[in-house]
């Protein structure tokens, strides 16, 4: 499978009143033709700055994507697309969905015109040639009566159906890459499901790469081909979906493993939860930032930044426990079997 | 929708009703009457039809069915200090001259205030922005008089490019509306900045960025009208503070509009005159209300009404 989408140190910064708070700092990874990778990790960890950023959507000045940084679309330099390329990158290349649709739709245009709009800029049809393909598209998504439909106000549907719509709008010029950002996570859990069922569906039709941005691990177990656990701005593990959810190596994996509600597993034992928060990101970071919060800390976490250490042509990990000197400590698997 | 109209013309006409009441009644509390001075030295019989001819011999409540007889007729009457004019000829020949001057504020002020919140919002934190606020800062501060004069004593007495008062002429036109729409350019100057940075922090104008629309189209198609919304809702408020802007400017700048009568008619408790154009302009506002909830309607379809 070849990379459609090459990241390399990719590193994004805030400049607030408080200081220059590095929201994302050094996120390596590739992309390839058809696959989904999720990102995974608790709120504030630099999931959706990165996936923003993919798109040149965060707002220059206060947000500011830093010169090493490399993007590169089929081989394309993304940070110094031109404005006119960058437009049509945007839309036509890759499309985003975002968390809330009660939100993320305009108001006072009509669902139709919203994906019209998209097809007009990027196909150069007429208006009435974009009608027919928007209720094309909307059949797609499987909104019922698109004929009717499209020519509703974003109130006059229900949060499932406005995220159909805004895939709608996503996929209207069938993209190469789809970033969806937390796409279920403002719905109730069937029409999760539901949503997801689409995306699936739609991915193996369209064969678009898809990057989901999620907090939700039973999201990502059933949909993701690959995972990237982030941290304080960083890639702590990646892998497979299979060797994050059975071979894990880091401590911040397991912790979010262990949080998972496991419904229909007796047991009187309370859901593990995590404590503290993530590090306050204008601070420096010169050592593990999961220390503070990590069971298995030792001396050398507390002084050092892990590098990354390879397990497997997928898994990779951040962790000093994977250290030959390291002592070998017992899995969050191990104890609970 | 037939029904909804029809239920806003009725408490129209209910508000309309108390305004009526309440300015009668309270008219009539003042202490003296219109014609006490007049009045004065003439003989007791002559005074007494006097009275008489203007009905004020009549108890207090007598006196409001009578009139409210004659309203339903269409008829407000004559003016109780100047005899022989009505009230009603004073209206329609007062009023054109203020709907002149107060519309053309109005439609000034739009433009220019509009204009200006959109270059606040656009250069937000730099010079320009700094300069809208500023200039909104002064339109809201200063009251209608002082800016008045201070107009009247530089463009007219320092420089002599505009007269100071007068009607009749383009150029008597230019600083009275000036000083009525500045109060509207510094209102919405500030209503439409601070909508619009909000609107532009709204996630749907990440979408429309993100299906690579250029920034003059997210603003143009996205932006502009939502963040119209609350333009429109002070939009009513902003006519009325024409209206009252306008009794002040139109005596400084001796207009002979309607505000000018009105003043006048309170001062010389002249019943009939203050009745008579209190509820023209009470008419005025109701209607004006409902136009603006139409315009609120016609941009937000979230507001049109369910089975329409």
């Amino acid at each position: 499978m070849d990379n459609i989408l090459k990241v390399e140190n990719l590193q994004v910064s805030f400049n607030t009143y408080a200081g220059e708070v590095k929201a994302v700092r050094g996120v390596d990874f590739e992309l390839r033709r058809g696959e989904t990778l999720a990102f995974v990790g608790e709120s504030g960890c630099g999931k959706t700055v990165t996936a923003k950023a993919l798109m040149r959507l965060l707002q220059p000045p206060f947000a500011e994507i830093k010169p090493q940084s490399k993007i590169a679309f089929n081989d394309e330099d993304v940070l110094s697309m031109g404005k006119k390329r960058l437009r049509q990158y945007r839309g036509d290349d890759v499309s985003m969905i975002f968390q809330d649709p009660m939100t993320s739709l305009n108001p006072t245009m009509t669902c139709g015109r919203q994906i019209m709009e998209t097809l007009i800029l990027h196909k150069g049809i007429t208006k009435a040639q974009a009608r027919e393909e928007a209720i094309k598209t909307l059949e797609l998504v499987k909104i019922p009566d698109p004929e009717k439909r499209i020519d509703a106000y974003p109130h006059q549907l229900s949060g499932g159906m406005r995220q159909r719509v805004m895939i709608a709008i996503a996929l209207a010029c069938s993209p190469q890459i789809l970033i969806a950002d937390e796409p279920t996570t403002a719905l109730d859990v069937t029409i999760q499901a539901q949503i997801l069922d689409l995306l699936q569906e739609l991915q193996d039709r369209l064969e678009t790469s898809i990057i989901l941005v999620t907090h939700d691990l039973g999201v990502v177990a059933n949909f993701a081909d690959r995972i990237q656990v982030m941290y304080a701005g960083q890639v702590i593990e990646r892998g497979t979906v299979e060797e994050i959810f059975h071979q894990a190596r880091h401590p911040y994996t397991w912790a979010l493993l262990s949080s998972v509600p496991k419904p229909g597993r007796e047991t009187k034992k309370e859901l593990y939860s995590l404590m503290g928060t993530p590090p306050d990101l204008i601070l420096p970071l010169t050592s593990c930032p999961f220390a503070p919060r990590c069971e298995f800390c030792m001396n050398i976490c507390k002084e050092r930044m892990p590098k990354e250490t390879t397990l497997s042509d997928e898994h990779r990990v951040s962790c000093w426990l994977q250290h030959p000197m390291a002592p070998k400590v017992e899995t969050f698997y191990e104890r609970q079997a | 929708m037939a029904q909804y109209i029809l239920k806003r013309i009725s408490y129209m006409i209910l508000t309309l009703l108390v305004v009526i009441a309440m300015t009668f009644f309270l008219m009539r509390s003042i202490p003296g009457d219109p014609l006490a001075s007049l009045a004065r030295a003439l003989p007791e019989q002559t005074k007494a039809n006097f009275y008489a001819k203007y009905g004020l011999d009549k108890p207090l409540f007598q006196q409001y069915l009578i009139y409210m007889k004659n309203l339903l007729k269409g008829d407000l009457g004559e003016s109780v200090v100047y005899a022989g004019r009505s009230v009603s000829e004073t209206i329609i020949q007062t009023s054109p001259v203020s709907a002149a001057v107060g519309g053309l504020a109005l439609i000034v002020g739009l433009i220019v205030g509009i204009s200006l919140g959109i270059v606040a919002a656009l250069y937000k934190n730099s010079w320009p922005d700094y300069l809208v606020m500023f200039i909104a800062i002064l339109g809201i501060t200063i009251p209608v008089f002082v800016l008045a004069s201070l107009f009247q004593y530089f463009f007219s007495v320092k420089l002599g490019w505009l007269p100071t008062s007068g009607w009749g002429k383009p150029q008597h036109m230019v600083l009275p509306v000036i000083v009525l729409c500045f109060g509207t350019i510094a209102t919405y100057a500030r209503y439409i900045k601070s909508s619009m940075l909000e609107v532009l922090g709204q996630d749907y104008i990440l979408t429309a960025r993100a299906k690579g629309l250029s920034e003059f189209q997210v603003i143009t198609r996205h932006v502009m009208r939502n963040s119209m919304l609350p333009a429109i809702t002070i939009l009513a408020g902003r006519i009325v503070g024409i209206f009252t802007g306008a009794f002040v400017v139109e005596r400084m700048f001796s207009i002979p509009g309607i505000g000018f009568y009105y003043i006048s008619s309170i001062n010389n408790n002249d019943y009939s005159m203050t009745l008579g154009t209190t509820v023209f302009y009470a008419a005025l506002f109701v209607v004006m209300q409902l136009i603006v909830d139409f315009v609120y309607m016609l941009v937000d379809p979230r507001i049109r009404l369910a089975g329409d």
